[in-house]
C-alpha cells in the first residue's frame, strides 16, 4: 500500500499532498519537512529508493518537480518508480505538456486525476485512456451545466 | 498572466492564486490570505444566498490557502452543502474539500454520510464514484459503520458498471483496513474471488488488492483464488504485447496485474495441486527467460515495468523455498544485476540477495558473488548503495568466509557514514562472536572496532568482550597483552581505556612478568589516561587499581598516593569520591586474604543471549534482520560462556570470621575487626546482621586499653588523638547498632533504642571459639551518677553453644539494660569481662 505522495518544487516548495492514511496536521507537516530535507539532499546519480523509518522513499525528479512516494515495505520499488511515472504521463495528457504552473493553478484537477488512478492507496486503474476519458467526461459535464 | 486552466477556469481562483505568487514576502502572503478570509467569511455570513458556482470558487480558495499551510476553521458547512448540489463539479469541489479537511463534527459527519448514501443510491454512475472516493479518501468509524454493509452489495452487484465496481472494491479495502471489525464476511466473498476473472482488467487490478488483504486475515476462506491467479498470471505473460491494449505498458503486459499476482501468490504456500503448480512453475521459467531476451525499448520504462515483475517473481520463488533449480537461476539472474549499469538494479538486486542468502538453496551460490559485493561495497558512490552490501556481506557470512567478510567491514567502517556506524559495529561484533574459532581474532576485531570507531561502539559490545574474556582462560593473557599495546597509543578512544583497565585489573598478572609490561608500568599506562576520561571510566579505572593493590603489593603505596591525593578523595562526584575513600581505606585495614578474597578473580558469567543481538533487533525493527541462523548457533556457542550458574559475586564480601587473627593482637583485637563498610551481612559478622541501620544517633562509646570501657569523654568534646580502640567506638557517634568489641574469643555487639527520655541497651554476646564457654557472667557497672539513672539491668543468657550454631541461637543471649536518656549521653556503660 503506498502511505503518501507528494510534489515539490526545487526550492522546498510543496505543490501536492496527498495521504492514504489518516495522519495528524503536525506529523504531516513534520513528514513534509523531512521528505525535502532528504530527497532534495540526493546526489544526481544516485538510485531512486530510500530507507526511511519502516517505509520505502522512491522519488523521482520530473523538471522543476520531484515526486516523492511512500510505500510499505513489501512494494515492489521499480512498479511504484512506474505509478509515478504513469501518473505525469497522465497529467500530461490532460494538460498537454504539463509544467509546474498547470498544477499550480489547477490544483484540484490534480487530486481528481490522482483519484481516478490511485484509491486508498492502491492503483485503481492502469488504462490511460480510461482515466482520461473518465476527467474529460467530467469536464464535459462541467461545460454542460 | 495565469495559466489558462481546462473546464470552468473558475477565474477568482486564478487570479488569486496568481495575487499570492506574486507576493515578495511571508508578511505579504499572509495578509493577501487574511484579507481573502475575511472576504469569503463575509459572503458565507451574508444575507443573499450564494450560487452555486461562487460557492465553489470560495470553497475552492479555502481549500487553497489550507494547502498553502494555514490553518483553516470555517467552510465545512459550505462544504457540505455543495455535495446536496447536482452540479457534478460543484460535488466534486465539495467532495475534495471534505476528504482534505476532515472534521470530526458529529453533525456534520451525520450530513455528509447522508449526501453519500444519496449518491450511493442514486444510479448516476459518476456520482456513486465521487461518494466512493470520498470514503476510500476519509475512510472514519462513521462512515464505516454507514457503509460497510452496503458497499460489498455494490461490488457484486451484477449491474453496478466497472468504473464503480473499482471504486467498491479499493473502497471495502480501506474500510476493512481501518475497522475489520465492522465489514463482515458474507456470500459476497465468493464471488469477490471470482472478479479476478473479470473481463476488465482494471476490475481485477482493484479487485485483487482488495482480495490479497482478505486472504492475508483468512487464508481458508480465500484459498480458491490461488488457482485462478495462476492462471490469469500465465494468460497475462504468455499473451503477446497487442493483446492487452492499453494495459500493455512500455511493450510490457499488464506489469502492475502481473505484479499484484504474483504478490497474492506469496500470501499462500506452493500449490499443491500438480497442474496449478506445473503451470505456474512455467509462468516463473518464462519471466526468468524473458529477463535474458533483448528488451524491446530502449526507454527505461520498459526496463523498469519488466524487471519489477522479474523481482516480484524472485520474491515468489524465495518465498516458496522448494525448487532448487529455480533459486539458483534466481539467484544468477541476481548476480548479473549486481554489475549493471544502472544504479536502482544494483540496488535491488543486492537487497534481494540478501533473502536468498538465508535459503540454505541458495546461500552457496550467494556466497560465489563474494567479491563483487565487495567490490560494490567500495566503489559504490550512493551510500544506500554500500549499505545494502554491508548488509548483504552480513547475510552471507558463514565460517568459511567470516575472516574476510569482517575485515572487509573494518575496512569499510573506517569511512562509513555516521549515520549507520552503529548498526555496521553491532554486525561485526555479531560475527566476529559467531564465527570465531580462534578468540584471539575475536579480541583483536572487538578491539580494532574500538580503535576505528569507538563513539559507536555501545556498551553491550565492550561488556561483551570482557564476559567472553573472562570466560576463556585461553585467550585471557593475549587480551592482556593486546589491550595493554593497544593502549600504548598516544591517543585512544575511552572505550579502549575501559576495556584495558577491566582486563588488566582482572589479568594484568598475566604479563606482569615480562620488563616492558610490569606491574608499575601498567599502573602509569592507565594512569596517564585517567584525567581524560569521563566519571563512569575513571569509577572503573579506580577499581582496576585496587585491583592492581591486591595483585601486585609493590604498587600498594604508590597507588594509595593517588587514592588519597585531594582531586579522589575530595573529588566532587559523589561515586568517585566514594570509591577513592572506600579503595583507600579497604587497602590500608584489610589483611591480605581479606582483599584477595574481596578482589577474586570475576566468576564466568552465566550464559544468556547476546545484548549485542537484541539491540540489533531493536536498531532495525522487527524481522528486518534474519536472526533465526544466529540464535541456533548461539546455542553451541554455548561453552563459550563457562558452566554454571553463578550470579553476580556477592560471596566475595566474605566476613572476618574467615581470617585469623595474628597472635600478638591486642586484646581488643581492633585489626580482626569486620572489613569495610560496605560488606554485606555475612556468617561472620552476625551481630551486623541483627542490627537495622535506623535510629537517632547514639552516643559515643570509648574503650580503654585494657579493654574496659572507660568513661572517656563522648566526640563532642574536642577529640583526643584517637588510638585505634576508639575508632570502634566513634561509630556509635551516628549508629544505633554495632560491634562494641571484639577479639579472639569474644565479640560483643550493642543495640540500642530510644524514645523521648527512655533508652535501651542491648549487648549481645558472641562466641568465637569452637568449644563452649564455662561460667561466662556478664556484669553492668555503671561509675557514679550514672547508676542513679539506671532503671533495671537485667542479665539473661543462656546456654553458650559453639560458635556455629550460634547464629540461630543467638537472640537467646540478651542483656538488657535500660538507662534514664537525659544523662545518658555523658555516661558510658562499664563492661567487665571476666
Amino acid at each position: 500500500m503506498m502511505r503518501f505522495l507528494l510534489l515539490f518544487s526545487r526550492q522546498g516548495k510543496l505543490r501536492l499532498q496527498k495521504w492514504f492514511t489518516p495522519i495528524p496536521e503536525r506529523e504531516k507537516k513534520k513528514i513534509i519537512r523531512e521528505m525535502t530535507t532528504m530527497v532534495l539532499a540526493r546526489q544526481p546519480r544516485s538510485c531512486n529508493f530510500l530507507h526511511w523509518k519502516d517505509l520505502k522513499i522512491i522519488y523521482k525528479r520530473y523538471a522543476s518537480l520531484y515526486f516523492c512516494l511512500a510505500i510499505e515495505n513489501h512494494e515492489n520499488e521499480l512498479l511504484a518508480l512506474e505509478v509515478i511515472h504513469r501518473y505525469v504521463e497522465l497529467l500530461d495528457k490532460y494538460f498537454g505538456n504539463v509544467c509546474e504552473l498547470d498544477i499550480i493553478f489547477n490544483f484540484e484537477k490534480a487530486y481528481f486525476i490522482l483519484d481516478e488512478f490511485l484509491l486508498g492507496g492502491e492503483i485503481q486503474e492502469t488504462s490511460k485512456q480510461i482515466v482520461n476519458r473518465c476527467i474529460e467526461s467530467s469536464d464535459m459535464l462541467q461545460e454542460r451545466w | 498572466m495565469p495559466a489558462v486552466s481546462k473546464g470552468d477556469g473558475m477565474r477568482g481562483l486564478a487570479v488569486f492564486i496568481s495575487d499570492i505568487r506574486n507576493c515578495k514576502s511571508k508578511e505579504a502572503e499572509i495578509k493577501r490570505i487574511n484579507k481573502e478570509l475575511a472576504n469569503i467569511r463575509s459572503k458565507f455570513k451574508g444575507d443573499k444566498a450564494l450560487d452555486g458556482y461562487s460557492k465553489k470558487k470560495y470553497v475552492c480558495k479555502l481549500l487553497f490557502i489550507f494547502l498553502l499551510g494555514h490553518d483553516i476553521d470555517f467552510g465545512h458547512m459550505e462544504a457540505v452543502n455543495l455535495l446536496s448540489s447536482n452540479k457534478y463539479t460543484e460535488k466534486q469541489i465539495g467532495y475534495l474539500f471534505i476528504s482534505v479537511l476532515v472534521n470530526s463534527n458529529s453533525e456534520l459527519i451525520r450530513l455528509i454520510n447522508n449526501a453519500i448514501k444519496n449518491d450511493l443510491s442514486s444510479r448516476n454512475p459518476t456520482f456513486m464514484c465521487l461518494a466512493l472516493h470520498c470514503i476510500a479518501n476519509v475512510g472514519s468509524r462513521e462512515m464505516a459503520e454507514a457503509f460497510a454493509s452496503e458497499i460489498p452489495r455494490i461490488l457484486v452487484a451484477g449491474d453496478t458498471m466497472d468504473s464503480v465496481k473499482q471504486s467498491a472494491a479499493l473502497c471495502l479495502l480501506r474500510l476493512y483496513k481501518t475497522s475489520p471489525d465492522l465489514v463482515l464476511m458474507g456470500e459476497w466473498t465468493s464471488r469477490v474471488v471470482h472478479l479476478l476473472n473479470d473481463q476488465h482488467m482494471g476490475v481485477v487490478t482493484a479487485a485483487i488488492s482488495l482480495i490479497t488483504c482478505l486472504s492475508q486475515k483468512n487464508p481458508d476462506e480465500f484459498k480458491t483464488c490461488v488457482s485462478l491467479a495462476v492462471s490469469r498470471l500465465s494468460r497475462i505473460v504468455s499473451s503477446a504485447s497487442t493483446d492487452l491494449q492499453d494495459y500493455t505498458y512500455y511493450f510490457v503486459p499488464a506489469p502492475w496485474l502481473s505484479c499484484k499476482l504474483l504478490r497474492l501468490l506469496q500470501c499462500y504456500p506452493p500449490p499443491e495441486d500438480g497442474a496449478v503448480k506445473g503451470r505456474l512453475v512455467e509462468c516463473l521459467e518464462t519471466i526468468l527467460n524473458k529477463a535474458q531476451e533483448p528488451p524491446k525499448s530502449k526507454k527505461v520504462q520498459h526496463s523498469n515495468a519488466k524487471n519489477a515483475i522479474l523481482f516480484e517473481a524472485i520474491s515468489l520463488i524465495i518465498h516458496y523455498d522448494s525448487e532448487p533449480n529455480l533459486l539458483v537461476r534466481a539467484c544468477n539472474q541476481l548476480g548479473q544485476f549486481l554489475q549493471h549499469r544502472e544504479t536502482n538494479l544494483r540496488y535491488l538486486a543486492l537487497e534481494s540477495m540478501c533473502t536468498l542468502a538465508s535459503s540454505e538453496f541458495s546461500h552457496e551460490a550467494v556466497k560465489t558473488h563474494i567479491e563483487t559485493v565487495i567490490n560494490a561495497l567500495k566503489t559504490e558512490r550512493d551510500v544506500s548503495v554500500r549499505q545494502r552490501a554491508a548488509d548483504l556481506l552480513y547475510a552471507m557470512c558463514d565460517r568459511s568466509n567470516a575472516k574476510q567478510i569482517v575485515a572487509e567491514m573494518l575496512s569499510y567502517l573506517e569511512t562509513a557514514d555516521y549515520s549507520i556506524r552503529e548498526e555496521m559495529v553491532l554486525k561485526v561484533a555479531i560475527l566476529a562472536e559467531k564465527y570465531a574459532v580462534d578468540y584471539s581474532w575475536y579480541v583483536d576485531t572487538i578491539l580494532n572496532l574500538i580503535r576505528i570507531a569507538g563513539d559507536y561502539v555501545s556498551e553491550e559490545v565492550w561488556y561483551r568482550v570482557i564476559q567472553i574474556v573472562i570466560n576463556r582462560d585461553d585467550v585471557q593473557g593475549y587480551a592482556a597483552k593486546t589491550v595493554f599495546e593497544a593502549l600504548q597509543a598516544p591517543a585512544c578512544h575511552e572505550n579502549m581505556v575501559k576495556v584495558g583497565g577491566y582486563i588488566l585489573g582482572e589479568f594484568g598478572n598475566l604479563i606482569a612478568g615480562d620488563p616492558r609490561s610490569s606491574p608499575l608500568v601498567q599502573f602509569n599506562l592507565l594512569h596517564s589516561k585517567f584525567h581524560l576520561c569521563s566519571v563512569p571510566t575513571r569509577a572503573l579505572l579506580l577499581s582496576a587499581y585496587i585491583k592492581f593493590i591486591n595483585l601486585f603489593p609493590e604498587t600498594k603505596a604508590t597507588i594509595q598516593e593517588v587514592l588519597r591525593c585531594d582531586s579522589q578523595i575530595r573529588n566532587s562526584d559523589v561515586e568517585l569520591q566514594q570509591r577513592a575513600v572506600e579503595y583507600l581505606k579497604l587497602s590500608s585495614i584489610a589483611s591480605t586474604d581479606v582483599l584477595a578474597t574481596v578482589l577474586e578473580e570475576m566468576p564466568p558469567f552465566p550464559e544468556r543471549e547476546s545484548s549485542i543481538l537484541a539491540k540489533l533487533k531493536k536498531k532495525k525493527g522487527p524481522g528486518a534482520v534474519s536472526v533465526t541462523e544466529l540464535e541456533d548457533s548461539k546455542r553451541e556457542g554455548g561453552e563459550l560462556n563457562g558452566g554454571g550458574d553463578r550470579g553476580p559475586d556477592t560471596s566475595a564480601m566474605s566476613a572476618s570470621n574467615a581470617s585469623t587473627p595474628s597472635p600478638s593482637a591486642d586484646l581488643l583485637g581492633i585489626r580482626s575487626s569486620a572489613p569495610a563498610g560496605t560488606a554485606p551481612a555475612s556468617a561472620g559478622n552476625l551481630l551486623v546482621d541483627v542490627f537495622s541501620e535506623a535510629g537517632p544517633a547514639a552516643p559515643s562509646a570509648a574503650v580503654n586499653d585494657d579493654g574496659f570501657l572507660s568513661s572517656a569523654p563522648p566526640s563532642e568534646d574536642p577529640a583526643p588523638p584517637l588510638s585505634e580502640a576508639d575508632e570502634l567506638l566513634n561509630k556509635f557517634v551516628c549508629k544505633n547498632n554495632g560491634v562494641l568489641f571484639e577479639n579472639q574469643l569474644l565479640q560483643i555487639g550493642i543495640k540500642s533504642e530510644y524514645r523521648q527520655n527512655l533508652g535501651r541497651m542491648y549487648l549481645f554476646y558472641g562466641n568465637k571459639t569452637s568449644v563452649q564457654f564455662a561460667s561466662f557472667t556478664t556484669s553492668v557497672s555503671c561509675p557514679g551518677e550514672l547508676q542513679s539513672h539506671i532503671l533495671s539491668v537485667q542479665l539473661c543468657f543462656s546456654i553458650f553453644r559453639n560458635y556455629q550454631s550460634l547464629k540461630s541461637d543467638f537472640w537467646s543471649t540478651v542483656c538488657k539494660t535500660i538507662l534514664n536518656r537525659s544523662k545518658f549521653q555523658n555516661l558510658h556503660p562499664s563492661v567487665i569481662v571476666i
